[in-house]
């Protein structure tokens, strides 16, 4: 029994395995949101009949049993009952699952209601991911979010009262118009629902959206980066002294409840992912999916899963690790770095002494981590550190 | 040999020659019409596209005029101050020359000075107006002005137009019944004068040549005078628009040899070939061609320093004129000084690179060659500021002048002489060879008109300006060595010799340019420009305050990795001096002051 729970723990910290399916539709396109999704929904019925065509083509993916399922997109939350009721049956069928699952949707305020809560719920789902995005109404329209700051208050409470005891919530900051005041403003409404868990993401501007088109040509003005700057570190201060943990540049929890699903993403476990433009890794191979609803449908009727296959390198693979592991709260373990993924250690004997006198990097033994402001420059400590 | 006629043509960049050539090639039947792409001549792509001449040519033409056939030897000639002295062999290679004049601009002042050298040759010179069917030609005008230049004939100035095919044959005519045949003995001991050279990749370097006194024959062995190197002729030919192979050529033709050499610095523009065993004496006239401009050349990934080392080896197979030694840097790490004829060698030199060997490379700071005289009475020759010596042990420094001539319209001689005055310069003789054609002569240092001279020369007279110069010595100047550092590092590749009256503008104006080129960096960078321990300019910029991307992109882990990979090599091409990293561009900020 000893022995069983033992090599239990150790499987689920090297091992996660996790499922990713993407729901290719939206009621409204964000304005900044440059991720694959359609607001057409007359391909949809065809595209669930898809989406389990393929979890059951890629049924022998893993090996061992799911620890994580994540339904992501687009918005998952527009599948009715039916459809996610398929789709979670033929996982069941043909998938061995983890007795400790955690099950995520991506929910829109709008979508939450008492049915579809019910729904969720008793189809094992324990983890909603609510896209609050601003408790901004002004903002709210700008994005073109269809919810507005209230439905997302609502739908927290709605949730919080079905019994959902693991919430997280999506923030955005540096939107164009948004004010410092207002800022804090969200943060402090974020932190007074008391959330398990906040994503928080500097607004980044896509070239192909409105708004990328809008800033290409001048008519749109975010916050400069001085002030996504600030904001980055109000939003640091403040959740740190309400006890949340940052456990990746973008990702806050309070302890215990950090997102496994997404933090296998960080840790280099397998993942698969399902629908039009998922992306799946094997432990070598990096595979992504065609990213057009209608070719994916087609391809996956008659057999086959459209996906582009790229094998990762010794280098990729180095160079993934600096990068997702930096972000990290553990940060780069040294050790790994250079015997299992080969990085020269003269080059690291290069770098590490400047980046720690500089502040922007911390080292504890075989341990290196990003200070606050090494935080701010992720991306620039990260390129010093990449091989080439 | 009283059937061959060796000429040259003499004429402005944009004055028509290669079209006009072009068409001599189409009615003598060289070429068929068909096959004829614009530009025969010009091999080079680059030169196509830059319209210019860059290395010389020769073809050879047959004509039958009044039922007599001829071969005509056309001996192309770069069109470019910096290539004179391969002008001046060409020239020496013939008998005559054609004068092409644009019927609408009128002469030039390169046109003035090749045609002096010609004229010291002795050959008979053809002037043709050229683009006489354009709207704006102006024939009678510049006719007056061939005449007063060479004293001709009225009458013996040809009509044409390259373009339209005017006049063609009265050219035709003109050299068969104008130009003298050459003279010479076969009989006598070789002499054959070496004008230019070409590297094939399968062959080795192809000399052409034309010959003064002797045979030379297939297989014989021959000597170089001026190198004292012997080669077997291994073929020896005639230039059609391919290569005729001949047993045998005597005195009076023009045509190549090939023998087995590898590298075109062993061929000397000017040398002379004659036979091992019967030597003739070596023509006059031969020089080494030496280089005016020095800048370094450095890999822009620093990886590829033998690839560009073995790049440079080949470029020199067939630019005799480019020198290099390696040298270090600092910054750039390790590269090459070079030494061109001129800046536009130099642009040259930078994009054959580019070009036919794929090379990216940082260019340095052009410069001339200073002399420095130490207080132990020491002469030393610095190529390259990092060459000054210190200034305890400085005596005193003198910079190279040239000898400026400057034709222009005279709407332009007031703007033309601030511009001179602004460079050091001396006025020293002013003439109006028309009512509004003026030649300006001034004495300039050659440091001045490195940079943007010709540039500024062309804005200010709207393109009615030539330039033609020559060096004619050294004199004492107060020349300063002007530092870059980058937070309080000295970065060497930055480092100029500059009047000393200047160095505060140009300190200034560096630093300010390089405000704008460094990327900002995780720390603050201050740019400083120094003349010795006096900082004389300061810049800043600040420090990057945010870098990081918000999203991983879900589980697409792989885009981020490229993103970030691609900015890597981006940054790979950079250099760093200390922490700092410097886009390639800002070494090249020095060339762009004014922009």
């Amino acid at each position: 029994m000893f022995q069983s729970t033992l090599n239990k723990k150790q499987f689920n910290i090297l091992h996660l395995a996790g499922i990713y399916i993407h729901i290719p539709y939206c009621r409204k396109a964000c304005h900044y949101c440059d991720f694959h999704f359609s607001t057409h929904f007359d391909t949809k019925e065809r595209m669930v009949d898809a989406l389990i065509r393929e979890i059951i083509l890629r049924k022998d993916f893993f090996s061992s049993p799911i620890d994580t399922i994540y339904l992501g997109g687009g918005t998952p939350s527009v599948l009715s009952s039916e459809e996610l009721s398929l789709i979670f049956k033929s996982i069941h069928q043909h998938y061995a699952l983890s007795t400790t699952l955690e099950i995520t949707l991506e929910a829109n305020p709008d979508d939450i209601n008492d049915d579809n809560l019910s729904l969720w719920r008793s189809l094992g789902i324990n983890r909603l991911s609510i896209g609050c995005q601003t408790f901004d109404d002004a903002i709210l329209i700008q994005l073109n979010r269809i919810h507005r700051a209230n439905d997302s208050i609502t739908a927290y409470h709605m949730a919080r009262a079905k019994g959902f005891d693991n919430i997280s919530i999506d923030l955005m900051f540096g939107l164009p118009t948004q004010t410092e005041q207002q800022w804090i403003a969200d943060l402090e409404l974020a932190m007074s629902l008391q959330p398990e868990h906040i994503s928080a993401y500097g607004l980044t501007i896509e070239e192909r959206t409105v708004f990328g088109n809008l800033h290409k040509s001048g008519r749109l003005t975010v916050p400069g980066e001085e002030l996504q700057a600030r904001y980055y570190e109000q939003m640091m201060t403040m959740l740190a002294d309400k006890g949340y943990i940052q456990y990746e540049i973008s990702n806050f929890c309070l302890p215990g409840y950090k997102s496994k699903h997404n933090s296998s993403y960080w840790n280099q476990e397998k993942y698969l992912g399902i629908g039009p433009s998922a992306h799946s890794f094997d432990g070598s191979n990096r595979m992504w999916n065609d990213a057009n609803n209608m070719t994916y449908i087609k391809k996956i009727e008659s057999g086959q899963v459209p996906y582009t296959l790229e094998t990762l390198s010794l280098k990729d693979r180095a160079n993934e690790y600096i990068m997702t592991a930096l972000r990290t709260k553990e940060g780069i373990t040294l050790q790994k770095l250079t015997e299992e993924l080969h990085y020269p250690e003269e080059k690291l004997r290069g770098i590490l002494p400047w980046l720690v006198q500089n502040g922007w990097i911390e080292q504890s033994s075989d341990q290196i981590s990003l200070t606050s402001s090494g935080k701010l420059l992720a991306d620039e400590i990260t390129l010093k550190i990449f091989l080439n | 040999m009283e059937n061959i006629r060796n000429f040259c043509i003499i004429a402005h960049i944009d004055h028509g020659k290669s079209t006009l050539a072009d068409r001599l090639l189409e009615f003598t039947n060289t070429v068929s019409k068909r096959d004829s792409k614009a530009q025969v001549l010009d091999d080079m792509d680059l030169e196509r596209e830059r319209g210019i001449t860059i290395k010389s040519h020769a073809i050879q033409m047959d004509y039958i005029y009044e039922g007599k056939k001829y071969i005509l030897n056309l001996i192309d000639t770069p069109g470019h101050v910096d290539f004179s002295y391969e002008v001046s062999r060409s020239i020496a290679a013939c008998e005559g020359a054609l004068l092409i004049v644009d019927a609408a601009q009128g002469i030039e002042a390169q046109t003035i000075s090749n045609l002096y050298l010609a004229l010291g040759q002795d050959l008979e010179i053809i002037p043709v107006l050229n683009k006489i069917d354009l709207p704006g030609a102006m024939p009678e005008e510049v006719k007056d002005q061939v005449v007063d230049l060479l004293g001709c004939d009225r009458e013996g100035i040809i009509h044409a137009s390259g373009k339209e095919g005017i006049g063609i044959e009265d050219i035709l005519a003109a050299i068969i019944t104008r130009i003298p045949a050459p003279k010479g003995d076969p009989a006598a001991p070789l002499q054959a004068l070496i004008f230019d050279s070409a590297f094939n990749s399968f062959r080795g370097i192809e000399v052409m040549f034309r010959i003064f006194n002797g045979t030379l024959k297939k297989g014989e062995r021959v000597k170089f005078a001026n190198t004292s190197k012997e080669y077997f002729a291994d073929e020896i030919g005639v230039l059609r628009l391919e290569k005729e192979p001949r047993l045998q050529m005597e005195a009076g033709n023009v045509g190549y040899i090939i023998s087995g050499i590898k590298e075109a610095k062993e061929v000397k523009v000017g040398d002379t070939i004659t036979h091992k065993d019967r030597p003739g004496e070596a023509i006059q006239g031969f020089a080494e061609v030496k280089p005016m401009v020095f800048a370094g050349i450095y890999p822009v990934e620093t990886s590829e320093f033998e690839e560009l080392r073995a790049s440079m080896e080949k470029l020199q197979l067939n630019d005799a004129a480019l020198v290099w030694e390696p040298e270090t840097s600092a910054a750039l790490g390790f590269g090459f000084r070079c030494g061109f004829l001129g800046m536009l060698h130099m642009e040259i030199v930078q994009e054959r690179l580019e070009r036919e060997f794929n090379m990216t490379v940082i260019t340095t700071v052009p410069s001339v060659q200073f002399r420095a005289y130490t207080t132990k009475g020491e002469m030393i020759l610095i190529n390259a500021p990092s060459d000054m010596p210190d200034p305890s042990s400085l005596d005193y420094i003198e910079e190279p002048f040239i000898k400026a001539q400057i034709i222009t319209k005279s709407d332009y001689v007031g703007p033309i002489i601030s511009l001179c005055m602004d460079k050091r310069g001396l006025i020293k003789n002013q003439i109006y060879l028309t009512s509004d054609r003026v030649e300006l002569t001034f004495d300039l240092p050659l440091a001045e008109i490195v940079f943007d001279f010709f540039d500024k020369l062309k804005t200010i007279s709207r393109g009615y300006a030539s330039l033609d110069y020559e060096l004619i010595g050294f004199q004492t100047s107060n020349v300063v060595k002007l530092d870059i550092m980058l937070n309080g590092e000295k970065v060497d590749a930055l480092s100029a010799i500059v009047h000393r009256e200047k160095a505060y503008d140009w300190g200034k104006r560096l630093c300010e340019k390089l405000r704008e080129l460094l990327p900002r960096q995780m720390f603050e960078i201050a740019i400083q420009a120094s003349i010795g321990a006096k900082i004389i300019s300061r810049e800043t910029v600040k420090a990057l305050r945010k870098n990081v991307l918000a999203k991983c992109y879900g589980g697409d882990i792989s885009r981020k990795r490229k993103l970030l990979e691609k900015q890597k090599k981006g940054k790979k091409r950079m250099r760093s001096v200390g922490n700092v990293e410097i886009p390639q561009e800002a070494f090249m900020a020095v060339l762009k002051l004014d922009q």
